[in-house]
């Protein structure tokens, strides 16, 4: 049993660090909004989709042209994704401005609830453009960076199978740590993340030190939407095909890397995002040996919110975050 | 101009013309639903004519009666004229359906305040109890009995039913207890899905619920040797059962745990320095929430006679959330209201818009993509609701009011008590000396 | 007060609404009034001619409506052929296309409408066999017989209802057709199947399982993925753990296209092999030039082979200017059936309108009725017994593959 699962392990810690890297960017999205205003922003999974969608549209549109072919892969990889990063972060923008700010002191309750409407209604609007434009909303982009790449894991160990990967993977791995090191960098370092930090601490006295709250509570949804709309061109690369009901699923399960890492805390987001990664993929692939044939990849989902629900009750904290006394 | 307005509104609401205005509107759109062929319009009309009734200037007995009258005996009579008679008492059970699992959630979410996402899960289960035991599929684990069981067992099962998803309730309700807000309603979309997960895939190592094949050939309920297979007798199953659950709702709005509920809902830490258990409170909004769900689940899979996963997906728990929050958190005549609308909306409105559309495109006489169908907009107008109603109107179409109490009575009865109180205190004392 | 105003305006408004439509709806009435004489009561007629009318439930929205639209346009376009003959038998002919959107709980709610509509002698549908299994019990209460043009499920006719028939294979002959292929023709030792938990899915991949075993190859693994997911992983490192010869998917194109994309990506260089539901151009659309040493088993054959299949096609591309889907002439055939069902009916009660269970008898009891594509001939459970699986290949990148084996019963 022990051989079963060590021989397909190098394959899955390098699946499980792609699917991580998707989670714990997303994951930095609902933690930033999370932080500053108490809202978990269910519109952030559909925010994700709506990137991978302008990604691939632009992907199809760019690859379309003919003078575009002496353009090298990767220039053209970076112009859509700041153009997607770009788009979906004034689309966070804008959702933050008609569907949050408005409800900004009512009971708690009532913008989940828009949050729940407003996801609603991109997967339909993008759905409905998909469909008028493509015929069919699933959208299947052009083969980037296919590449194959193969460790020889086998000749360190007799143990390990060999594991391979595209170089889409490579491109994948590191523009996310590149966006994680930005984002770190940004919060700790420089005026507009100390600004973020100070309102989210305490909103009102963050504006009594004259910092313009709505600014940074739109600055806040911009990074974050931008970095989930970036995210989503990467999902879409890496795995191909996208449909318009990819975000929900997925963006509930980088919520719960958030709540894995501590929520609000930006460094345990990216911790809890990879570790959840890891630990899906290692489920999927190895829960049939465990429990011998009785439970198979079809429950890794519940795996998941399973690790929700315990980390909930023993450690609402999360790995990282700070426990908080409930203010009266 | 101004005076006829008056005079106009006057006459209005005088009680007996109101009564006199209903009772023409009502003879009326029954007389157009009897005759016509088939008439959407005629039969909305009459449902509306509730809605009505709910806003007119009568005692509420005399509302209940009226009410009662309608539902049970004028709208079975006034649309059995037509072809689609079976086609009317489907769509009034499955309005009766949902509008007891929107009572169901209005109990955790409008009252409680603990926003449940993952509420199908009750509903499930209740229509799972009944489908394993009135199918042979129970035979694959149960040591004993005979399956599937005769449709007599119905009646018990609809009890069975609510138990089982009470307890459900309560289990899901136990580890959630210890998370607030926002979490309680990620945790418990996630507890939604893990149970259809498990349901869906419970055909190994036991066969339990045959998974993703899901059940069929459900035994029909049997009343008096008869069996009950068509719409219109499911129609008055689900009444009784909307009946009673509508009754009880209302008991317990207004006692002792309904106003429990609603102190924990405005601020938790208050209530509890009030001397409000909160675990139990919630638990017992959990319970009796998913009980009343439950038992609809058992009367849903006997109506379908097929059940399958597919059925209880987070879509079903979002529009039950849909049918709380557009009809008024909190508010029972408004769930109803928003329960009847959505569903008449899914069932009868964008499914007669569909075909509608799809015969004229048909025909050619207009060409519009398939993208723009109206079957497939209902995600859209669920999200276009929710933010609309959260933005403009968060209390909902009609909103939650409480008890009102009259205080100078109130004063006047206390005084009264503290009177009795002090005489008796001072005859006590007279005793002594 | 304010409140109290709007009652009485609600009122009001709700009142001249409601006479509106009593005038509206008693006009239609009275139109009808004049024809409830004599044993045509229940019956809506169009100037001397009775109106039969056939309805159709595919799904015409959602991710498989091109199927569901085949579906339909190939029913009418028979019944547009038939029209002319029922006209002078004294019936008119008409279709009424339902949308069952591919989910079981709108197929019951449209076969509620179906079954009370006096003047619906039969359906045609569905596509889906999880939504035709509720559907057709809700037919059955009302005897409307029912033919679907594609639900293979075993469930479908093993219930033993009067009133379902299919023209195409049972998944337990086309899961098994397909294990044979795979075993003898591709000479394969170790099958790795995968489902996708949906009804159609778990059931042909079951069937293909346990028909592989039968023949002697050995299973070295399941596994299940889940509709609508994107990575599929994990799943895929559990094949290449165990390095099989083939891998069957029973499940939908969407998934399998993903699935056979990320597999080659991870150097699985094996043949894949699937059902039915594999039979899409959206499955070269999603996995490019992957799909290459992709075999596919599908109870829809081509309908250039013969010389009135080449004629269905000619006019259904006249009729609709499109180009017909593989169900296409399934639906045209089960229309049909229904159709020569319903003549036989009529015939046999001297020209009279049958009863709806007259009709469903009769529709059963039809023998080696030539279709375009399908000579059927129904058992007593309603499956067809000269239903064919037909087993193409992907030797490249294109749609449709090309055929390289029959198998029939």
């Amino acid at each position: 049993m022990l051989q079963d699962m060590l021989i397909s392990l190098p394959q899955v810690l390098i699946d499980g660090l792609a699917l991580g890297a998707v989670y714990a960017v997303v994951a930095l999205g609902y933690t930033m909004v999370y932080g500053i205003l108490q809202l978990i922003n269910f519109a952030h999974g559909e925010i994700f989709m709506t990137g991978a969608y302008i990604g691939t549209a632009l992907f199809i549109l760019i690859m379309g042209m003919s003078w575009t072919g002496a353009i090298p892969q990767l220039i053209v990889f970076i112009i859509v994704l700041l153009i997607s990063a770009g788009l979906v972060g004034l689309l966070g923008v804008g959702i933050e401005r008609v569907a949050y700010r408005p409800l900004r002191n009512t009971p708690r309750l009532i913008p989940l609830i828009t949050a729940i409407g407003i996801s609603f209604i991109l997967q339909d609007v993008v759905r409905f453009i998909a469909e008028m434009m493509n015929g069919s909303y699933i959208l299947t982009g052009p083969s980037l960076f296919t590449g194959q790449v193969t460790i020889g894991f086998s000749s360190i160990s007799s143990l390990f199978n060999d594991a391979s990967f595209k170089i889409s993977f490579i491109i994948m791995i590191v523009t996310a740590i590149l966006m994680m090191v930005a984002l770190d960098f940004f919060v700790n370092r420089t005026k507009w993340g100390t600004a973020i930090r100070a309102v989210s601490l305490d909103r009102e006295t963050a504006s009594l030190m004259s910092i313009n709250v709505n600014k940074v509570i739109s600055t806040t949804f911009f990074v974050g939407s931008a970095l989930g709309g970036a995210t989503g061109v990467l999902f879409a690369m890496q795995y191909g095909t996208i449909d318009p009901y990819i975000g929900f699923i997925l963006g509930l399960k980088a919520f719960i890397a958030a709540v894995l890492g501590g929520i609000g805390n930006i460094r345990g987001a990216m911790i809890g995002g990879l570790l959840l990664g890891l630990m899906e993929m290692f489920a999927a692939a190895n829960l049939t040996t465990l429990t011998g044939g009785i439970l198979g990849a079809e429950y890794k989902d519940v795996f998941a919110f399973a690790i929700l629900i315990i980390v909930l009750i023993f450690k609402p904290e999360g790995l990282l975050g700070k426990p908080t006394a409930e203010k009266v | 101009m101004t005076e006829m307005k008056e005079k106009l509104n006057m006459f209005l609401q005088h009680k007996w013309s109101q009564v006199i205005l209903f009772t023409l509107f009502v003879v009326i759109t029954s007389a157009a639903l009897y005759l016509s062929q088939k008439s959407v319009i005629a039969f909305l009309l009459l449902l509306a004519s509730l809605l009505v009734l709910y806003y007119m200037k009568l005692k509420n007995v005399t509302k209940w009666m009226v009410g009662g009258g309608i539902l049970f005996f004028l709208i079975p009579f006034a649309s059995s004229g037509g072809p689609a008679f079976q086609n009317y008492m489907e769509v009034a059970t499955m309005v009766g359906i949902y509008v007891s699992m929107a009572l169901g959630l209005n109990i955790v979410v409008g009252m409680a305040g603990l926003l449940d996402l993952g509420f199908v899960a009750f509903f499930a289960v209740g229509a799972y109890s009944y489908a394993i035991f009135a199918t042979p599929q129970a035979s694959n684990f149960m040591p004993f009995g005979e399956y599937p069981l005769a449709g007599e067992s119905f009646w018990i099962f609809l009890i069975i039913g609510g138990i089982l998803a009470a307890i459900a309730g309560v289990l899901i309700g136990v580890p959630v207890l210890r998370v607030k807000g926002d979490y309680l309603a990620i945790v418990t979309l996630g507890f939604g899905e893990i149970i259809r997960i498990v349901f869906n895939n419970a055909d190994r190592p036991i066969n339990l619920t045959n998974g993703a094949m899901g059940i069929s050939s459900v035994t029909p309920p049997r009343l008096f040797g008869m069996d009950l297979v068509f719409p219109n007798q499911y129609y008055f199953v689900t009444l009784i059962i909307l009946a009673f659950t509508i009754f009880a709702v209302i008991r317990f709005e207004h006692s002792k745990l309904g106003r429990s509920w609603k102190a924990v809902r405005e601020n938790e830490i208050a209530a509890q320095a009030m001397g409000i258990p909160l675990v139990k409170t919630k638990l017992m909004a959990f319970a009796l929430g998913a009980s009343f769900s439950g038992m609809m689940g058992v009367v849903f899979a006997a109506k379908q006679a097929f059940i399958d996963p597919t059925s209880f997906t987070l879509m079903e728990s979002f529009t039950i959330l849909v049918m709380v929050v557009l009809g008024g958190m909190g508010s029972v005549p408004g769930v109803i209201l928003g329960a009847a609308l959505v569903t008449i909306l899914n069932l009868q409105v964008l499914t007669e818009l569909t075909n509608w559309v799809n015969q004229l495109s048909l025909s050619g006489v207009i060409s519009i993509p398939d993208a723009l169908s109206p079957a497939k907009m209902q995600k859209l107008l669920f999200g276009l609701l929710l933010v609309l109603f959260a933005l403009y109107r968060p209390i909902g179409l009609i909103p939650a009011k409480n008890k009102k109490f009259d205080e100078q009575k109130l004063k006047k009865d206390n005084a009264l008590i503290l009177n009795k109180k002090e005489s008796a205190a001072v005859e006590k004392e007279k005793v002594q000396i | 007060m304010k409140l109290k105003k709007s009652v009485g305006l609600l009122l009001s408004g709700a009142l001249t609404v409601g006479i509106l439509a009593a005038c509206s709806s008693g006009g239609s009435s009275s139109t009808t009034e004049p024809e409830s004489t004599g044993t045509e009561t229940e019956t809506e007629t169009s100037g001397e001619n009775t109106i039969i009318k056939i309805a159709s439930q595919s799904p015409l929205s959602g991710g498989s409506a091109i199927l569901g639209e085949a579906i339909k346009l190939g029913a009418q376009l028979k019944l547009e052929e038939e029209k002319e003959k029922f006209e002078e038998m004294g019936y008119t002919l008409q279709l009424e296309p339902y949308d069952d959107q591919g989910d079981p709980k709108k197929g019951v709610s449209n076969a509620n409408i179906i079954g009370t509509d006096d003047a619906i002698y039969g359906v045609i549908g569905h596509l889906n066999s999880g939504v035709n299994i509720p559907s057709t019990e809700v037919y059955e209460k009302y005897s409307i017989v029912s033919v679907s043009p594609a639900a293979t499920a075993t469930d479908v006719t093993d219930r033993g209802l009067s009133t379902v028939n299919r023209i195409v294979a049972r998944d337990d002959f086309q899961g098994p057709a397909g294990a044979e292929f795979a075993v003898n023709e591709l000479g394969v030792k170790s099958i790795f199947v995968i489902n996708d938990k949906t009804a159609y899915g778990v059931g042909l991949a079951d069937a293909f399982r346990d028909a592989a075993a039968e023949l002697g190859a050995e299973i070295v693994g399941e596994g299940s993925v889940t509709v609508g997911e994107k990575d599929f992983n994990g799943v895929i490192n559990q094949i290449s753990t165990v390095q099989p010869d083939l891998v069957y998917f029973g499940g939908l194109y969407s998934e399998a296209g993903i699935l056979i994309k990320q597999a080659r990506d991870k150097g699985l260089n094996i043949p894949f092999m699937g059902g039915d539901g594999l039979d899409s151009s959206g499955l070269v659309d999603i996995a490019g030039d992957s799909v290459i040493g992709t075999y596919i088993t599908s109870v829809a054959g081509s309908s250039e082979t013969s010389e009135s299949g080449k004629a269905f096609v000619e006019a259904y591309r006249a009729a609709f200017n499109k180009e017909p889907e593989s169900y296409s002439v399934y639906g045209y055939d089960s229309m049909g059936v229904i159709l020569q069902g319903l003549e036989n009916a009529i015939k046999e009660n001297d020209g009279q309108l049958p009863s709806k269970a007259e009709v469903a008898a009769a529709v059963r009891a039809i023998q080696n009725f030539e279709g375009a594509l399908t000579t059927v001939t129904f058992d007593e459970k309603g499956d067809n017994v000269n239903a064919e699986v037909f087993i193409y290949e992907f030797a490249e990148a294109a749609y449709p593959p090309v055929q390289v084996g029959e198998v029939s019963q």
